[in-house]
């Protein structure tokens, strides 16, 4: 199976390890990722000022790139795949955006929505399936940790449908097939205080120091996320407890010890 | 040749005020066939009706044609007057020019044009009509009632103080519904089992009533007057006529972990059981998919125990069929699934429980005696948390709960409080809410007591989360008013679930052909002139399936569902409605067409001998029409491939000539 791989600019620095065993995963796994030719920021967030069209035409460009090649598209950072779902779902249902986004770029080809978009925990959940990649465990993780799903990954849920944007379970059901032992906590799909912390570093620490006590509380010895922002807010703001990506946990057990934090 | 009588109604300055009523005469006057035209104040009025008599006299009318409001207003007021002068009553036509015409144009003008057309399309139609006599149907004298709740009892009590002989069917081993699981009632807090066991006995004594208990309504055919029902009679392997309901065989069951629906789960009960103490019929029940015996054949102690020999384990399901004169549904609600709301940890903490379940905890004969004790440790909660509107009020977008009020949680909820605070003042609530709603007699009243006297507190505002932390539950929520974000420690949360129509209302309305709104609740003929009746004559609604409603609202409908039933079955005989289908026998092929669409399963096929032109005889299968259970809808005139269907009072040709003189 192949995909059209959009990893987005965080990847790329700040949280290389995140997109570098995205792949390494992939490959065991057998699914190949292609990466989208020149691809540009995805703006971050989603705007949800319909008459801004300017900081979403990356997202369509990606889309469209995936179009073109007949394929699929996967993301793994939490904020890129909000961005690229949200705004595929506007291409789809909103006509009068559609028309002006298509406008605008006017190359003859419009979009529409015809792409598939899927984050890479649906891939492994949805495609490749927990059983398949059970068998490729070679180093079961035994541990108890912290699914932290944040809330760009979930919500909103009508839109996102990755799963119960109340109750989510796709990353606990990832632990497990890693071996590892999930804890179920309060906090889990809760706002690390996201971009305020560049306005209001003291309200980003509150409720980032809520979602990691939390996890400690239930007896978490680590927490893992999808998210860069996410992780950058919960280890800025004191987190005592290390704090991965979830490809990261996949290739401990999967590789091997190589990619620590 | 018809001669018509056109009259057009002012209504007040209803019509009168945007349609130009002497231009309609004018206009009207000069149709073919036309042999008077008049308008009037108000034709309804006594005497605009004698004016219409004399008119059809005088002049020996043969048709007349009222501009006026809708049909459904005053059809049959013009229908008897034309009868009363003589003149079959089916050669009326309304052309409805205040509700199609005047109440929604503003421009004079254009509005007298439309009023002048309407007129003609009715014109052309009655010149076509022809006089349509009504036949008769008989009716049997005896109503079912389907569901035994406080709804479904207190109509089959007054069906039966009426003299009539009534069934009710309940699916569950007793009669009672939710009314029965429920501690007090607002506002005035009289306790719910003390004023309803007394009706459910009386419906068990009254010789006029018969109680399917732990029964279904498996099918139903037939039509007002004269439905067939079959009823499935569950086997509870225990013979009701034998059973003393002593109990003996409910403590000796070795079987003792089953959850007890009756407190919601929250104790257990033995395989074999009786649902409460003051249950009717009150007979034991065994449950198949406990009982030892049934399971494995191995036990027997309750069969060894009663003295009675009531136990039967080869008792099956009975079917019973009966006949009917009406069908009254009620068949209630039931709280909302909350999976899609793990936001409020309801399916991750014992101490997340529904309102319902918080009945049975201070209820006296509930799982805690009544003592108010959390379910995860059997201690007193010193915070109790209620949220209401949990899965009400939601918005359509976001694809869970319901868009309706569910309209007695505010009065319950606030009920809660105050038995909460006046049994355990050292307990402190709170109160999550959109809007306070307390519309009815003495219940703003009731509510400012909770609010203003008791000490609870009220916040305006949505719950967002719940989590468990430590057997603390940890309240995330918004005090709009403060606009602040609150956290509350709580020991107990009570939501105040959505209710929505029990789960067997779709199936039921199936079998029923009556007609449902998008949330399974049962439409009503007319939502403000017949709130009690489905638009499917015979069929009659009472309590929650026609809406959410609370104990007083639903005895009051339960008795208007009565009295129409009574009002049905007092008639030995039911006028049909003559506008009915028929079909033309030469040009029906036998294609069935007309079969599948009816929603009535008026239309049957029979074999039939015809006589060919060349002298021969054919055997074709032909349509025919029940005219006693054809309601006239048209259906089946539309998906005749071979146009052989055709209403009466309504056939193609009328359209076709209503159509053309619009079009003119």
């Amino acid at each position: 199976m192949k995909f059209i791989y959009y990893p987005g600019c965080t990847l790329k620095n700040k949280a290389k390890n995140f997109d570098i065993d995205a792949r390494n995963c992939a490959k065991i796994l057998g699914f190949e990722l292609i990466e989208v030719d020149d691809f540009q920021c995805c703006g971050g967030v989603f705007t949800t000022s319909a008459d801004e069209i300017a900081t979403k035409l990356s997202a369509v460009r990606a889309l469209k790139a995936a179009k073109k090649a007949g394929l699929p598209l996967v993301t793994v950072c939490s904020a890129c795949h909000n961005v690229i779902k949200q705004t595929d779902h506007a291409m789809k249902n909103d006509p009068v955006f559609a028309d002006r986004v298509n406008g605008y770029i006017n190359d003859g080809d419009d979009y529409h929505g015809e792409t598939k978009v899927y984050h890479y925990l649906e891939v492994l959940r949805d495609i490749t399936g927990f059983d398949k990649v059970k068998e490729k465990v070679k180093y079961p993780l035994d541990m108890n940790v912290g699914a932290y799903y944040g809330c760009l990954m979930l919500r909103p849920g009508a839109v996102m449908e990755t799963d119960d944007p109340e109750n989510p379970q796709i990353m606990e059901q990832l632990i497990k097939t890693l071996g590892g032992r999930p804890v179920d906590y309060g906090m889990k799909n809760e706002c690390c205080g996201g971009y305020v912390t560049v306005t209001d570093p003291g309200f980003a620490q509150k409720r980032s120091k809520a979602v990691y006590e939390s996890a400690k509380k239930a007896g978490a010895e680590i927490i893992v996320t999808a998210c860069p922002l996410c992780r950058y807010n919960l280890t800025k703001n004191g987190a005592d407890i290390p704090v991965l990506y979830f490809t990261q946990l996949m290739a401990k057990a999967l590789i091997g010890e190589k990619n620590e934090r | 040749m018809q001669r018509i009588g056109v009259f057009i109604c002012h209504c007040g300055s209803n019509i009168a005020a945007t349609v130009d009523t002497s231009a309609v005469v004018n206009a009207l006057s000069a149709e073919p066939g036309v042999v008077c035209a008049v308008d009037y104040p108000y034709m309804c009025s006594a005497s605009g009706q004698d004016m219409i008599k004399e008119a059809i006299k005088e002049k020996e009318l043969t048709g007349i044609v009222i501009c006026s409001c809708s049909p459904r207003m005053h059809e049959a007021t013009f229908r008897k007057a034309a009868a009363a002068a003589g003149l079959n009553p089916y050669m009326v036509e309304i052309a409805n020019i205040r509700e199609q015409c005047s109440w929604v144009h503003k421009d004079k003008q254009t509005a007298t044009e439309k009023a002048i057309v309407l007129g003609r399309a009715a014109i052309a139609k009655v010149s076509l009509n022809t006089p349509l006599q009504p036949g008769e149907i008989p009716v049997t004298k005896r109503a079912l009632v389907i569901g035994g709740g406080i709804a479904g009892i207190q109509t089959a009590l007054d069906i039966a103080d009426a003299g009539f002989e009534v069934d009710i069917v309940e699916k569950k081993p007793t009669i009672g519904g939710k009314m029965a699981q429920l501690d007090k009632t607002f506002p005035t807090l009289d306790c719910a089992a003390c004023i309803l066991t007394p009706k459910m006995v009386e419906a068990s004594q009254n010789e006029k009533i018969r109680i399917y208990s732990y029964s279904k309504v498996e099918e139903v055919s037939g039509f007002v007057g004269n439905f067939t029902v079959k009823i499935r009679k569950k086997a509870r392997f225990v013979d009701e006529n034998k059973c003393t309901g002593c109990g003996l065989c409910t403590e000796k069951c070795p079987v003792k972990n089953v959850p007890n629906e009756f407190n919601l789960g929250m104790d257990s009960r033995h395989a074999v059981y009786i649902p409460f103490a003051q249950a009717v019929p009150k007979v034991a029940v065994i449950d198949a998919d406990y009982c030892r015996m049934l399971k494995d054949g191995k036990c027997g102690l309750c069969s060894k125990i009663c003295g009675a020999g009531a136990i039967k384990y080869d008792q099956e399901d009975e079917i019973i069929e009966n006949k009917y004169g009406a069908i009254v549904a009620a068949t209630g609600c039931e709280p909302i699934d909350l999976d899609k709301f793990d936001e409020f940890a309801y399916s991750k903490s014992k101490d997340v429980i529904t309102s319902l379940q918080f009945e049975r905890l201070m209820n006296a004969a509930g799982p805690t005696g009544g003592v108010l004790l959390r379910p995860s440790d059997n201690k007193h909660p010193k915070t109790i948390v209620f949220v209401q509107c949990v899965g009400s009020r939601c918005e359509a977008h976001a694809k869970k709960g319901k868009e309706y009020c569910s309209k007695i949680c505010c009065m319950y909820t606030a009920k809660h409080a105050m038995l909460t605070r006046e049994k355990y003042p050292d307990t402190d609530v709170y109160v999550f809410y959109i809007d306070v709603r307390t519309p009815g007699k003495n219940f703003d009243e009731f509510y400012r007591r909770v609010a203003e006297e008791y000490g609870v507190h009220y916040i305006k505002g949505m719950v967002g989360k719940i989590c468990a932390e430590n057997g603390t539950l940890k309240v995330q929520a918004s005090d709009l008013l403060a606009d602040k974000q609150l956290h509350i420690d709580a020991d107990l949360v009570v939501l105040a679930a959505a209710i929505e129509p029990d789960r067997s209302t779709r199936p039921l309305a199936t079998m029923l052909t009556a007609s449902m709104d998008t949330n399974d609740f049962f439409t009503e003929a007319h939502p403000k002139l017949r709130p009690v009746e489905s638009p499917t004559a015979g069929i009659f609604l009472s309590g929650c399936c026609q809406g959410p409603k609370d104990i007083p609202e639903t005895v009051a409908q339960a008795g208007a569902a009565a009295s129409k039933v009574i009002g049905l079955l007092c008639k030995d005989r039911l006028t049909a409605n003559p506008c009915v289908a028929h079909c033309d026998e030469m040009s029906c092929n036998g294609c069935s067409t007309c079969e599948n669409v009816c929603p009535y399963h008026a239309v049957t096929y029979i074999e039939k001998e015809f006589r060919m032109p060349d002298r021969t005889t054919k055997i074709r299968r032909v349509a025919q029409v029940n005219p006693a259970v054809c309601q006239g809808c048209g259906a089946c005139t539309v998906a005749c491939p071979s146009k052989a269907m055709d209403l009466y009072g309504f056939s193609g040709k009328q359209i076709y000539a209503e159509v053309d003189a619009i079009c003119r």
